[in-house]
Order: C-alpha cells, then sequence, then structure tokens
C-alpha cells in the first residue's frame, strides 16, 4: 500500500529534499583490496538511475553497500558513509531488517525459492507479520498484477515457481520484493539471462514501476542504460568516473574514460 | 594402447565392479532366503516354527494361558517374534527421538549459523562418532551410561530401552549429521541472499527457506539413520539387557532381531527348526530396510523433482 501512500507525498516532506541514497566518500575492501574508491553519488528519487561500467569494477559491489547485503561476505570493510533517507545505514544502531525492507533487491539469475508461486510473493508480508490469509491473498494477487504476471499465473497459485520459464521468474522475483512494499529497488543486471524480447518486456515494467520507486539498476547493456535511465553512472576499477543525466553521459562525456568505454575502445 | 581403447577399459572395468556389487546384494539375499524358507515350506519345521507360531500367540500346554514368548531352547521350544519386533520398534523408536534432533540441530546450525571457524570444528568432531567401533559404543552405555540414566530416573532396571535407544543414537547422529548438512549447504546461496534482502532474519531464512528447499535430502538423511538404528546389532546386544520381553515400556529390557541373530546364530544345531527361524528373521531384516531404503528413496526424487517444477 506504500505506492498509493508515497505516491503524493505531502510537499513538506523532507525525503521529497534529500536524496533517496546518499554516499560520501565511500570506499570498500574485500580484505585488502579496494574494490570501491571514494565513491560520492546521490541517486536521485523516483527516477531509473543506471550503473554501467566493465566487467569486475565494482557496480554489484557498490549496488550491494545500498541494502548492506555485503555484510554477508566475510572480511568486508566500509570506510565514508552511506545515506538513505539522509540517516547512515552504516551507524552502530542501524536496523538492518528495517533497511532491507525499505531497499530491495533482484539479482542477476532469478532466484524464486523453490515453493508455490503463492508462497514466494507471500513470503514477504508473512516475514514481516502478516498472518491473515484474505489480506495475505490480496498483497499476492496486488503485487503480481504490478508485474503484469496475475493474468497468466491467477489459476497457477499453486505450481512451483521454478516451473515457470526465466522471464516470469524474473518478474515473481519483482512481485515478491514489491510485496515487502519497498522503496527503493535495487537490480543487479535483471535482463542478463532473458532473451531480447523478455528484456524489452522488462524494460517496460520498469517505466511503470518508477512512478512510484526509486530504481538503481546495474547493466552491462549500454543501449539497455541509454533506453531505461535518467541518471547514470560509469564506474571503472572501483572508480565512479563520471555520473548524470544519462543523455549527456552518452552524448557529451565528461570524462576520456567514459568516451572510450561508450565508444567501444575497452569494455 | 590408443587413448580411446584404454577409455572403454577403464569403462568395463568400472562397469564390471558396479554389477557384481549388484549380483553381491543378489547372492546374499538368495543365501538367506533360502535358509528361510523351510519355515514357510518345510512340514517338519513349520510343524514346531510355522507362521502361527511366530506371529500369533501359542500356549504351550492347553491348560496354560496363550502367550507371546521367545525361548527357543526352552524344553517345549517357543518362537513367537512379536517380542522381538517390539523390542526392535522401541530401540530404534528411542534412538530416532533422541538422535533426530539432535543431529538435524547441529546441522542446521553447522550449516546456517555457526561462523567457519566453529563449523571447522564441529563437522570432523560428529563425523568422527562415526568412527567409534560399535562395541565401543555399546561398552560404555552398558558400564557407564546405564548407571547414570538408572540414578536420574529412578529406573529398576540398568538395561533398558531408554538406555539402548541413546546408545544407539549416538551411532545414528553422526549419519544423520553427515547426509544432513551436506543436503543443506547444497542449497543455492541464492536463496539466502533473496530471503535475506527481503529483511528475513537468519532465523526465518533458515527455517522457511533453506529446510523446505534441504527437505528431500534431510529426508534421506533420516531413512539412512532409520536404517543404521534397525540394523546396529553389537550396541543393543551390550545396553539393551536382551531379554525378550514383550512390552512397550521404553524402561523394560528389551531384545532386538539383529542382537538375536548375533547372539543365536553360533550355536544353534545346524538345519534345525531355530536355525532356519534366524535366518528368517534375517530376511525379515533384510526386506525392511531394503523397502525402507526403496521407499525413502522414490519419496525422496519426487519431492527433488516438485521442488524443481519438473513435476507438478
Ligand atoms: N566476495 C569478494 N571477495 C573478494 N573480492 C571480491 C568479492 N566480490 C567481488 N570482488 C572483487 O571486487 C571487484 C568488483 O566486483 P563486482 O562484482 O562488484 O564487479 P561488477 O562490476 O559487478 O562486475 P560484473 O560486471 O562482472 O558483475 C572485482 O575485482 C571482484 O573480483
Ligand atoms: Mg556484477
Amino acid at each position: 500500500m506504500s505506492q498509493a501512500a508515497s505516491a503524493d507525498p505531502p510537499a513538506a516532506d523532507v525525503r521529497v529534499q534529500t536524496p533517496a541514497i546518499e554516499a560520501r566518500s565511500l570506499s570498500l575492501f574485500y580484505g585488502s583490496f579496494r574494490a570501491l574508491k571514494d565513491v560520492d553519488v546521490a541517486v536521485p528519487r523516483r527516477e531509473i538511475t543506471a550503473l554501467i561500467g566493465p566487467s569486475g569494477c565494482g557496480k554489484s559491489t557498490l549496488l550491494r553497500v545500498f541494502n548492506r547485503m555485503n555484510d554477508l561476505v566475510r572480511g568486508v570493510r566500509i570506510e565514508g558513509s552511506v545515506l538513505v533517507d539522509g540517516r547512515d545505514i552504516y551507524r552502530p544502531d542501524a536496523d538492518l531488517i528495517a533497511l532491507r525492507k525499505r531497499v530491495g533487491m533482484v539479482f542477476q539469475r532469478p532466484n524464486p525459492f523453490p515453493i508455490s508461486v503463492f508462497q514466494n510473493v507471500a513470503y514477504g508480508p508473512a516475514i514481516h507479520g502478516m498472518a491473515s490469509n484474505a489480506e495475505l491473498e490480496e498483497a499476492v494477487e496486488r503485487n503480481l498484477r504490478a508485474t503484469g504476471l496475475w493474468d497468466d499465473l491467477k489459476d497457477r497459485l499453486r505450481v512451483p515457481a521454478l516451473s515457470l520459464p526465466p522471464e516470469q521468474q524474473q518478474r515473481l522475483c519483482l512481485s515478491r520484493l514489491l510485496a515487502v512494499e519497498p522503496d527503493v529497488l535495487l537490480m543487479d543486471e535483471p535482463c542478463s539471462t532473458l532473451d531480447p524480447i523478455a528484456t524489452a518486456r522488462i524494460e517496460e515494467l520498469l517505466f511503470e514501476l518508477k512512478k512510484n520507486y526509486t530504481i538503481v539498476i546495474v547493466t552491462h547493456n549500454m543501449q539497455q542504460a541509454a533506453r531505461v535511465s535518467s541518471r547514470a553512472g560509469f564506474m571503472l576499477l572501483g572508480d565512479l568516473v563520471e555520473f548524470g543525466a544519462t543523455e549527456g553521459l552518452f552524448t557529451n562525456p565528461r570524462d576520456q574514460r567514459t568516451q572510450d568505454y561508450i565508444t567501444g575502445r575497452f569494455g | 594402447m590408443s587413448r580411446r581403447a584404454a577409455e572403454s577399459a577403464i569403462e568395463a572395468v568400472i562397469r564390471v565392479s558396479a554389477s557384481l556389487a549388484i549380483v553381491g546384494l543378489v547372492l546374499i539375499f538368495v543365501f538367506i532366503g533360502k535358509e528361510a524358507l523351510p519355515v514357510l515350506l518345510s512340514q517338519e519345521v513349520r510343524q514346531e516354527a510355522g507362521l502361527s507360531r511366530l506371529f500369533l500367540p501359542q500356549s504351550p500346554e492347553p491348560s496354560e494361558p496363550k502367550e507371546f514368548a521367545w525361548q527357543p531352547i526352552s524344553a517345549i521350544p517357543k518362537y513367537s517374534l512379536l517380542p522381538l519386533l517390539t523390542g526392535t520398534i522401541k530401540a530404534t523408536v528411542v534412538a530416532l527421538l533422541f538422535a533426530l534432533p539432535l543431529a538435524l540441530g547441529a546441522a542446521v546450525f553447522s550449516s546456517e549459523f555457526a561462523p567457519s571457524w566453529l563449523r571447522e570444528i564441529i563437522k570432523p568432531s560428529i563425523e568422527l562418532l562415526a568412527g567409534i567401533p560399535s562395541v565401543v559404543l555399546g561398552f560404555f552405555a552398558l558400564m557407564v551410561m546405564a548407571t547414570y540414566i538408572q540414578d536420574l530416573l529412578g529406573l529398576d532396571y540398568r538395561l533398558n530401552a531408554i538406555n539402548a535407544g541413546i546408545a544407539l543414537g549416538l551411532a545414528v547422529i553422526p549419519i544423520v549429521f553427515t547426509v544432513a548438512e551436506d543436503a543443506l549447504t547444497a542449497v543455492p546461496q541464492s536463496y539466502r541472499e533473496g530471503s535475506i534482502a527481503l529483511g528475513a532474519t537468519p532465523w526465518q531464512t533458515a527455517w522457511r527457506v533453506v529446510l523446505p528447499a534441504a527437505f528431500p535430502g534431510i529426508f534421506a538423511a533420516c531413512v539412512l539413520g532409520f536404517g543404521r538404528a534397525i540394523g546396529e546389532t553389537m550396541i543393543v546386544l551390550m545396553a539393551s539387557g536382551n531379554a525378550a520381553v514383550l512390552s512397550l515400556s521404553p524402561t523394560d529390557p528389551l531384545r532386538t532381531l539383529s542382537a538375536t541373530i548375533a547372539a543365536e546364530l553360533g550355536e544353534v544345531v545346524h538345519g534345525s527348526p531355530h536355525y532356519h527361524v534366524l535366518f528368517f528373521i534375517g530376511t525379515l531384516l533384510f526386506l525392511f530396510t531394503f523397502a525402507t531404503n526403496l521407499l525413502g528413496q522414490a519419496f525422496v526424487e519426487r519431492l527433488k523433482q516438485r521442488l524443481s517444477g519438473s513435476r507438478l
């Protein structure tokens, strides 16, 4: 329901002024390896922000900082600060569960749980305390509709999620995420395992979703970044080399390295 | 020799050894079964130890009440299998009640919650338990554990189903733990990440995502544990009191099918009804474990297919 509630927030809401996510001189170390170097970035609300760059430059790492999924990796260390809605998410008393509810993630390979379609979507609401069947059914329907799956699956809610084709699995993962009512959707190459037609349909869905959500998408595919995003950042070897309006970054990059990358000289 | 020829030679060797294993299994069954058959077929054996004598209540003298008794070497031999069957079931049930929660709990803890240095300690220690000879476990249960359990629970008998079952459980734990832990660690990390990223706690993730995903393997672990419990001989022989009494109470002594074979086959008169009954018991045990494993495996296959979606 947060879609409806947050669709037209009160004008005085400070959250409209502050960026959804902000990183300040953020560095990240895997052991002694510095995977992010002094990254400064501000992700605007209700827009699609794309992160591009060659393999291994740190796109996934940066994305996984935003909901602290990096905590699962041993030996990770952070310097600098990361603010979500103006609050430092690495402060000692940060509530990880609340953070991950607010900043959700869709992964590169669709990873629905090996349970039914219904159970997948109901999982989030259920673990966050929704108990009544009627409410869960309503949440499942609403979030399957939001990703365009409802008409296909409404009679097959009990089938195993893993029996669906990849595109539907990825949509299901998105439904599962939307069901916990996040504000921010982090997507790590969500289309890289899909065919071009499925990719185009997912992109349409992203346009639909950005009305209500802040979206950060990592992609290898520069056409995709150009098509869907309004902001884009180019990363190289842990540096955020350039960040700004997508149009400017692709037509008139300020940095030579960005120029080289988008014209295909490396990567 | 060309590489092709070498490869097909190796393949042939592997195929032969695989078939030998199956042939061996069949031969074991044939030989045990052959010695058991007189219980069903031979007029002479059936007179003394036919199926009705094995399974129905008998009264040696018409004046005495009917009873279930295993007394194969008394003046009038009695061959009721009921005391042995209940003894086996009792020991197995106690063993599983004791071992499954511990083994599965340890497996979940080790795969989901323990930091990796702790896992490096837990896993080998429990697996070491599997290497302890069962006679040592039996000895321990007989000499040490029995006294403590008797004092703790204030029991009449030192050796009883609880004592035997717990000792048996010690042998079951490493098998169940190892197989279950493997099943849990084989659950793709992406499921855990998916769940954590939705704001689930590690507990919720383990309970609601990882366990269901690993359920086929965990079920298989339980079936293996059951097979071990029902077939194990030395521990129950030493720790159970070995009295063939028909009782459902866990505080009474018991005697199992397997311990009966072990204790009596050495002394039995070759070719006597008693001899054939012991083989009949062996055949029962064989069929029992075989059927459990087969059913367990079929069930596991179905579950796997259902989870992966290749079957609805
Ligand atoms: N868990 C880890 N431990 C150590 N190093 C890591 C770990 N994860 C990533 N790295 C390293 O950090 C760097 C950035 O990795 P990251 O996965 O963020 O790159 P990426 O831009 O997402 O690449 P790709 O496009 O291939 O997904 C790489 O050099 C990688 O080898
Ligand atoms: Mg990546």
